[in-house]
């Protein structure tokens, strides 16, 4: 019964969007009131049934109900709860209904944020997303429902894949789609935008905060994503270049590019063809990148289900909203005005520098991503590409980016001198290849790639520093505690992001040139010493876990003689499916991880132990939490507030900026 | 400097950095293709020598040796027409088996000794990689091919 229910939910809820989708556009176009007040709540009455679908779907997983297919497919009568309750987005049609859940509620987040925006605006932004909700809701109802029965019903599931019963599965999944579908936010006001002609700088000062807490979401997201691959996949690796992995990267880049254009939107009412392009380009491979993983057309542990009618309802969506949007910027464009001009040696042409490259970034990555498989779809052959390409692409053209985004923050808006902005950055920079050239050498890996690495890493640190002293100095005769208060949240966001960049950079360098890594045959007592540590695999035992058979190995770990801790790695093989599984056993230091995992057991008994030594790989994480801390700063600035408490009407709004 | 021709550079700049940045990539994606090949392939002598390209099919049932030093392992990949003696030093993935699918990366030795780099079993008992699959299928439509 309770399923049924669900189900029905997911229909009232789609009534709902196509409603939202319809009323509020009309009504905004014909400047009727009634019609564009209905928005609000057509958004919150669907997301009450899209919750109430979700439950209706986590209430069948919870109870194991294996008439439900899905549960029966995902879930297992053994698996602990929370993985039961996470098995829910463990699979395509639950993941697709967490994505319209996600999109339900940064919708309600914008009718209850949103006081300040005059009606017809928000009734366009709503009825947008709205349109989006419909498309989705439509594929989930026809294609993908996630509430068929199986008759008769199961008697037993097949449980979840045990790589995705992991606490990462927690909280990636539901990070990764907020993030996602929080593109969708910074789209829907960049279509109003275009609907209303209303191209002035005020939209990209409404779609700002917005943007940014999405962005934040996906950095995040992607830095949990990351960290959950490092330390379960058992070979310790944190980024492999994979396709999905590049499905949320790619969005991702478009993504930074598109909040710092937006800046410059905002504050100078340039770039505003190039954001609103870019804000329809990153919703677009928010897309692209839901569907890449979920349509089974890669096949990875994200991949869940192939289906040809799935394909060709996701290829309609994406023409259909790509090709849209595209059509109505190519219409409304030319009444876009350049805005404000600016000079050769200005904050804006460093901004526009890191935009163009972080684009040609994304589209090298997204070339690299979709290739193959038009290879594969033209019946040309199968290929693959590696990491080596986008590492050789990567590195070069996002070291310029780096060093364009030490210079922007020193240089005045509209125009500026270029010898003095070089004067002061260059000591920071010799200082910079100094430290990267002697860190190299000291480690004992000279080479161009790891020195570069050190160098921008150090000049970016070098430079933040610098750059927050040049600040204090700004208002000599005060405080010091007035001088740190009068500097606004917005700039700290910056400031904090970009000396986060700086921190990701040492990890990443370290990381891919000074890790150790030794695959070693030991039997129990055994002892090795790798890397300057002393390992000693005392035992491997048998232990039963809830749904699985683990052999755990107890190895102990010491120093110079000073014991530093156990490590259990074990052997899992689940039960329901006699599926094996490698668990890593890591002790996480501040300047280098320990990772320890185990392979095959050999006939006579002996175990294949991989060692590894990690240095500063927190910090790839720490660099990652920093960036999106930033965002979370720029976000709580005073001027956002302000705005929403005045609720200026727009005409004063439009003076103001 | 007028605004007319700093607009010029500015684009001027601009257009030259956009194409040192595609030249850049388009270079490195012709020289980081993964090619791949079945055994039938491979024995007819299509896939190219000294370079790294992929293999795909099913791990021989009771080909699978172990060197003394239990890390370097031996085994053969076929497509049920034509085999591929392959070895390959480290950890075999969880879900590497006799019998199942699997897809290699390496290069061909002058022995015919396909020398792994890189063994890739999928995420699911069973799972058969769509390149191990097409592999497969090839040998079955060329079997069919010669029997008529």
């Amino acid at each position: 019964m309770i399923p049924e229910l669900g189900h029905f939910s997911l229909v009232l809820a789609f009534v709902l969007a196509l409603v939202q989708a319809v009323v509020p556009m009309v009504g905004a176009a014909r400047n009727n009131p009634s019609m564009m007040a209905v928005a609000r709540p057509a958004a919150r009455g669907q997301f009450v049934f899209v919750v109430f679908a979700f439950g209706c779907l986590t209430w069948a997983f919870m109870n194991s109900d294996f008439s439900v297919a899905l549960a029966a497919r995902n879930s297992h009568s053994d698996t602990p709860m929370i993985y039961r309750i996470t098995g829910v987005w463990g699979n395509h049609e639950g993941s697709l209904l967490l994505w319209a859940m996600a999109l339900s509620l940064w919708t309600v987040a914008v009718t209850v944020f949103s006081r300040h925006i005059p009606d017809a605006f928000l009734a366009r932004v709503i009825g947008v997303l709205g349109c989006v909700s419909t498309g989705f809701l439509a594929f989930l109802l026809a294609t993908s429902n996630p509430f068929s029965r199986l008759l008769p019903g199961a008697a037993e599931g097949r449980d979840l894949n045990p790589l995705l019963q992991d606490p990462g599965m927690i909280i990636h999944p539901p990070l990764l789609y907020m993030g996602y579908v929080g593109f969708a936010v910074a789209f829907a006001f960049a279509i109003a935008a275009l609907l209303s002609g209303r191209m002035d700088a005020a939209w990209a000062r409404w779609s700002r905060p917005w943007t940014t807490v999405a962005w934040v979401f996906l950095t995040v997201g992607i830095a949990v994503g990351s960290a959950w691959a490092y330390y379960e996949l058992g070979w310790g690796g944190w980024w492999f270049w994979d396709p999905v992995e590049n499905a949320s990267f790619m969005p991702w880049l478009l993504g930074t590019a598109l909040i710092h254009s937006l800046a410059v939107t905002e504050k100078r009412g340039a770039f505003r063809s190039w954001t609103v392009l870019l804000a329809i380009g990153a919703f677009s491979l928010s897309l692209l990148g839901t569907f890449l993983v979920r349509s089974g057309v890669i096949t990875s542990v994200h991949a869940f289900a192939t289906d040809p009618a799935r394909g060709l309802f996701i290829i309609g969506l994406l023409v259909l909203v790509i090709g849209a949007s595209l059509l109505l910027f190519a219409w409304r464009a030319p009444t876009l005005s350049g805005g404000g001009s600016f000079g050769l040696v200005s904050r804006e042409t460093t901004l526009l520098g890191n935009n163009v490259l972080l684009a040609v970034v994304s589209a090298s990555v997204l070339l690299g991503t979709l290739y193959p498989l038009f290879l594969d779809a033209l019946n040309l052959g199968k290929i693959s590409v590696g990491p080596p390409y986008f590492q050789a692409v990567f590195v070069p053209l996002m070291t310029p980016v780096v060093v364009l985004m030490m210079f922007g923050p020193y240089l005045r808006w509209k125009s500026d001198a270029a010898g003095a902005v070089a004067r002061r950055l260059a000591p920071a920079g010799i200082a910079s290849l100094l430290i990267g050239i002697g860190i190299a050498v000291a480690i004992g890996h000279f080479t161009w790639r790891t020195t570069l690495g050190l160098t921008l890493a150090a000049w970016v640190v070098l430079a933040s520093l610098q750059l927050l002293g040049s600040r204090l100095r700004e208002r000599a005769g005060a405080s010091m505690s007035s001088r740190l208060s009068t500097i606004p949240a917005a700039w700290w966001g910056m400031w904090t992001a970009h000396f986060g960049v700086g921190i990701f950079i040492i990890g990443v360098t370290l990381v891919g040139s000074i890790d150790a890594n030794l695959d070693v045959r030991m039997k129990a007592g055994e002892q090795i010493d790798f890397a300057g540590y002393h390992f000693v695999l005392r035992g491997v035992d048998s232990v039963p876990g809830p749904n699985y058979d683990a052999s755990r190995a107890t190895i102990e770990l010491s120093r110079e003689g000073r014991a530093v801790g156990v490590l259990q790695p074990e052997k899992r093989v689940y039960r329901a499916m006699g599926m094996p599984m490698t668990e890593a056993a890591l002790d996480i230091g501040p300047f280098r991880d320990v990772y320890v995992s185990l392979g095959e057991q050999l006939p006579e008994g002996d175990w294949i132990v991989s060692l590894h030594r990690k240095p500063f790989i927190s910090w790839i994480w720490a660099g990652c939490l920093l960036m999106a801390l930033g965002g979370v700063l720029a976000v709580a600035d005073r001027r956002y507030r302000r705005l929403a408490e005045r609720q200026m009407p727009a005409s004063a709004m439009q003076q103001a900026v | 400097m007028k605004p007319r021709s700093k607009r010029m550079m500015l684009v001027g700049g601009g257009v030259a950095l956009l194409v040192a940045a595609v030249a850049l990539v388009l270079s490195a994606f012709q020289q980081n293709l993964v090619f791949f090949h079945t055994p039938t392939d491979v024995i007819e002598g299509k896939a190219p020598k000294g370079k790294t390209f992929r293999i795909g099919g099913l791990v021989e049932a009771g080909s699978l040796q172990r060197e003394a030093d239990g890390l370097t392992v031996r085994f053969a990949i076929t497509d049920t027409a034509k085999v591929i003696p392959v070895t390959y030093k480290g950890t075999l993935p969880d879900l590497f088996k006799e019998g199942k699918g699997a897809v290699i990366q390496g290069s061909l030795g002058p022995d015919g000794q396909f020398r792994a780099t890189e063994v890739l079993a999928k995420h699911d008992e069973n799972y058969m990689p769509p390149e191990a699959a097409h592999a497969l299928e090839q040998a079955q439509k060329t079997a069919a091919t010669v029997s008529q």
